[in-house]
């Protein structure tokens, strides 16, 4: 794997993120950041954070305290809709779509392609839909149907189609191969080495130490609300990804 | 294109049925087929009564208030809210535009005024809309669920009206407002012929411009012949329609009167026929709009979407809560287009009109297969569904089918349609 540049300024910066739901602290005081081309994992138990810290960065959630900084800028993202302003999209765990309406009417939900006259141009999304998908997963032939016809990894394409036509810079996964085959993960792994070569930054939220280890540059690990530290993939094994994980320890060869 | 090839080699082992070629939903051929079932029972039972002219104009008549609302009923149930003050809010609209006709505006107009029809009507459809945001903000800023909002508004408008007319019944009403009733106001023969046709152009029109649109992306089309039969049924079922209603002749001593009226003779043998109510006009227009709505525009999509999945909806960006206001002010605002034709058919306000439109409103959206778990449902359904309400209703009424056994009838018709909905879905897939 490539070394990623980390000497420009960081896609992304979350800063002293705080979030905390009646009383219980979410997210306590926790910092990561993301560059062009680089895969960047969040790893934990479930609860441990790191679905609401991410959330903060899509706009689902609003933090307490803390700053978001996209290019070096300081963002205000209040809704998904201004996180999409700032090229973040977000592949969402349960997937987001609306499963009684097409492929192309999901991927444009809420960005359809108009006429002139302001109606919706359904052939136009659905000639769009076919180019992308073509590319992303050739296979992809139900274009008529419900997305509720399709299987989960026709799902998942979809939803990273959506992602992919509308130029995202900063793109966040969300256990983006837990519902899916060892075929449809493979495809998707290949997905994600694709977006990286074109520069794009993502935050890949998992449970599987392996995938991490495989797919990501950097990993951060959150336990009880609170980061625990943030590694290179290639310095650490998965039984010290593990300890982290568990204990809430760094690796004592890491540990400064 | 490269899958051309691989697309007509998967497809071509598939056997293709008629009705698949036709590209029909065969649900909707199973609510013609289930209307056309009770049309013809009751014509037997009826010596075909049930099906002359006469009655078939005044079954078009009596099923328009009810199936203008049922299209809004239709966008609030996909978005899975319920409306039960509809009939309610009916009341207050007939109410408001009773007393700005027969008593407010003529103080200020003076009798007979042009403006007092125009004014009225207006006045009914804000009433309307604003009851309609009204509800759609509880539900929708406020989180109540819109079943409570509605059960409550089904006894607060319901009384609101009361209280505007006292309980009394109001009228006559204005001469102008009363043509949006039905039987006095139609567009004659000849007019009713020109729209007629003009539909047929316009249903042709959309089914080529649909053809090339798909062709111009190289989406598959359906064969020739199968587009060319869809446009016959159109045109022979528009023209059909505009036949019987100008072949119900308008009685002759109505006539007579508007010949006095003129201060003319009525010649020897003189008939006309009735042709298009400007009512069912009214409906016309709203189901090509809201069809419109549903299918052309982002409000559209975004219901649905709502419907299917809410969550996703507000992931992409989607301002639901303002949707549930524009979905409940979309619904106002037909109970309040309902309310002219409602209260202009009777000829005036009565304290207890609307009463149990809810529940005809609900059922006609349901029986033209609405799912009440959101994010499936017709325009022509709900329309469809309304008819099939009213033709039974009218038909036991004709038959001499005793009041409580219709109204049993009735409601048992909303449970088992309901019924077969979810056998049907259980057969053939959610779709």
């Amino acid at each position: 794997m490539a070394a990623v540049d980390r000497s420009g300024t960081p896609l992304v910066e979350l800063k002293n993120i705080r979030i905390s739901f009646g009383g219980v602290h979410a997210v306590d005081d926790v910092s990561v950041d993301l560059y062009p081309g680089e895969v960047h994992g969040l790893l934990g138990h479930n609860g441990a954070g790191k679905s609401t810290l991410i959330k903060c960065l899509s706009g689902a959630y609003k933090q307490d305290s803390g700053d978001v900084f996209v290019n070096g800028e300081r963002a205000t993202i209040n809704n998904p809709r201004d996180a999409r302003g700032y090229n973040i999209e977000t592949i969402y765990q349960t997937l987001a779509l609306a499963d009684n309406l097409d492929a192309a009417s999901n991927l444009f939900l809420g960005r359809e392609l108009t006429t002139g006259l302001g109606l919706v141009n359904d052939a136009k999304m659905e000639a769009e839909t076919r180019r992308i998908m073509h590319r992303l997963n050739p296979n992809f032939k139900k274009f008529k149907d419900p997305v509720s016809a399709l299987s989960g990894g026709q799902r998942q394409s979809v939803a990273i189609a959506r992602a992919v036509y509308f130029n995202a810079r900063i793109l966040i996964m969300d256990e983006p191969t837990a519902a899916l085959g060892p075929q449809e993960t493979q495809m998707v792994a290949d997905l994600i080495q694709e977006l990286k070569k074109d520069g794009l930054g993502i935050f890949l939220i998992d449970h599987d130490v392996h995938a991490v280890k495989q797919l990501c540059d950097r990993a951060s690990v959150m336990k009880n609300g609170e980061l625990v530290g943030t590694v290179d993939v290639d310095q650490v094994s998965e039984d010290d990804l593990l300890a982290m994980i568990i204990l809430g320890k760094k690796p004592e060869h890491l540990a400064a | 294109m490269s899958d051309t090839t691989t697309g007509t080699s998967a497809n071509a082992p598939k056997k293709r049925s008629l009705f698949q070629q036709l590209e029909v939903d065969t649900r909707l051929l199973g609510m013609i087929g289930a209307f056309l079932l009770i049309c013809i029972a009751f014509s037997i039972f009826t010596d075909g009564r049930f099906l002359s002219a006469r009655n078939i104009f005044n079954l078009t008549i009596q099923t328009v208030s009810v199936a203008i609302m049922a299209t809004g009923m239709v966008f609030i149930i996909v978005t899975r809210h319920i409306d039960l003050s509809v009939g309610a809010i009916l009341a207050v609209c007939s109410a408001t535009m009773g007393m700005v006709q027969a008593q407010w505006l003529p103080q200020a107009l003076g009798f007979g005024s042009f403006w007092i029809a125009p004014l009225t009507i207006i006045a009914g459809l804000v009433v309307g809309t604003l009851i309609g945001v009204f509800n759609g903000w509880l539900v929708g800023y406020q989180g109540i669920p819109a079943f409570i909002v509605t059960l409550g508004g089904l006894l607060v408008w319901r009384n609101v009206a009361w209280y505007i007319t006292g309980g009394q019944t109001i009228g006559p009403l204005d001469p102008t407002f009363l043509i949006f009733g039905g039987a006095e106001g139609t567009m004659g023969v000849t007019w009713s012929w020109i729209i007629g046709i003009a539909a047929c152009l316009a249903a042709v029109y959309a089914l080529w411009s649909a053809r090339r649109s798909k062709l111009a992306h190289e989406f598959p089309v359906k064969p020739v012949w199968a587009e060319v039969a869809l446009g016959v049924i159109f045109c022979a079922a528009i023209l059909g329609f505009v036949w019987i209603l100008n072949a119900y002749l308008i009685p002759e001593g109505r006539l007579e009167r508007v010949f006095e009226a003129r201060g003319e003779v009525m010649p020897e043998g003189y008939v006309e026929g009735h042709g298009l109510p400007i009512s069912v006009l009214i409906l016309i227009l709203v189901a090509v709009v809201m069809t419109l709505v549903a299918r052309k525009t982002r409000l559209g999509r975004y219901i649905f979407a709502t419907g299917g999945n809410p969550d996703a909806a507000e992931l992409s960006g989607i301002n639901t809560k303002m949707l549930t206001v524009k979905v409940f002010a979309i619904m106002g605002f037909l109970c309040g287009l309902s309310a002219v034709v409602a209260s202009a058919r009777l000829t005036f306000h009565t304290n207890d009109i609307g009463t149990l439109d809810e529940l005809r409103v609900i059922a006609a959206a349901v029986i033209g297969g609405t799912a009440l778990s959101g994010g499936i449902g017709t325009i022509y359904g709900a329309i469809l569904g309304a008819l099939i309400m009213q033709s039974l209703q009218s038909g036991m009424g004709m038959v001499g089918v005793d009041a409580p056994l219709q109204n049993i009838v009735v409601g048992a018709v909303l449970v088992f349609a309901v019924l077969i909905d979810i056998l049907y879905r259980k057969r053939w897939g959610g779709k």
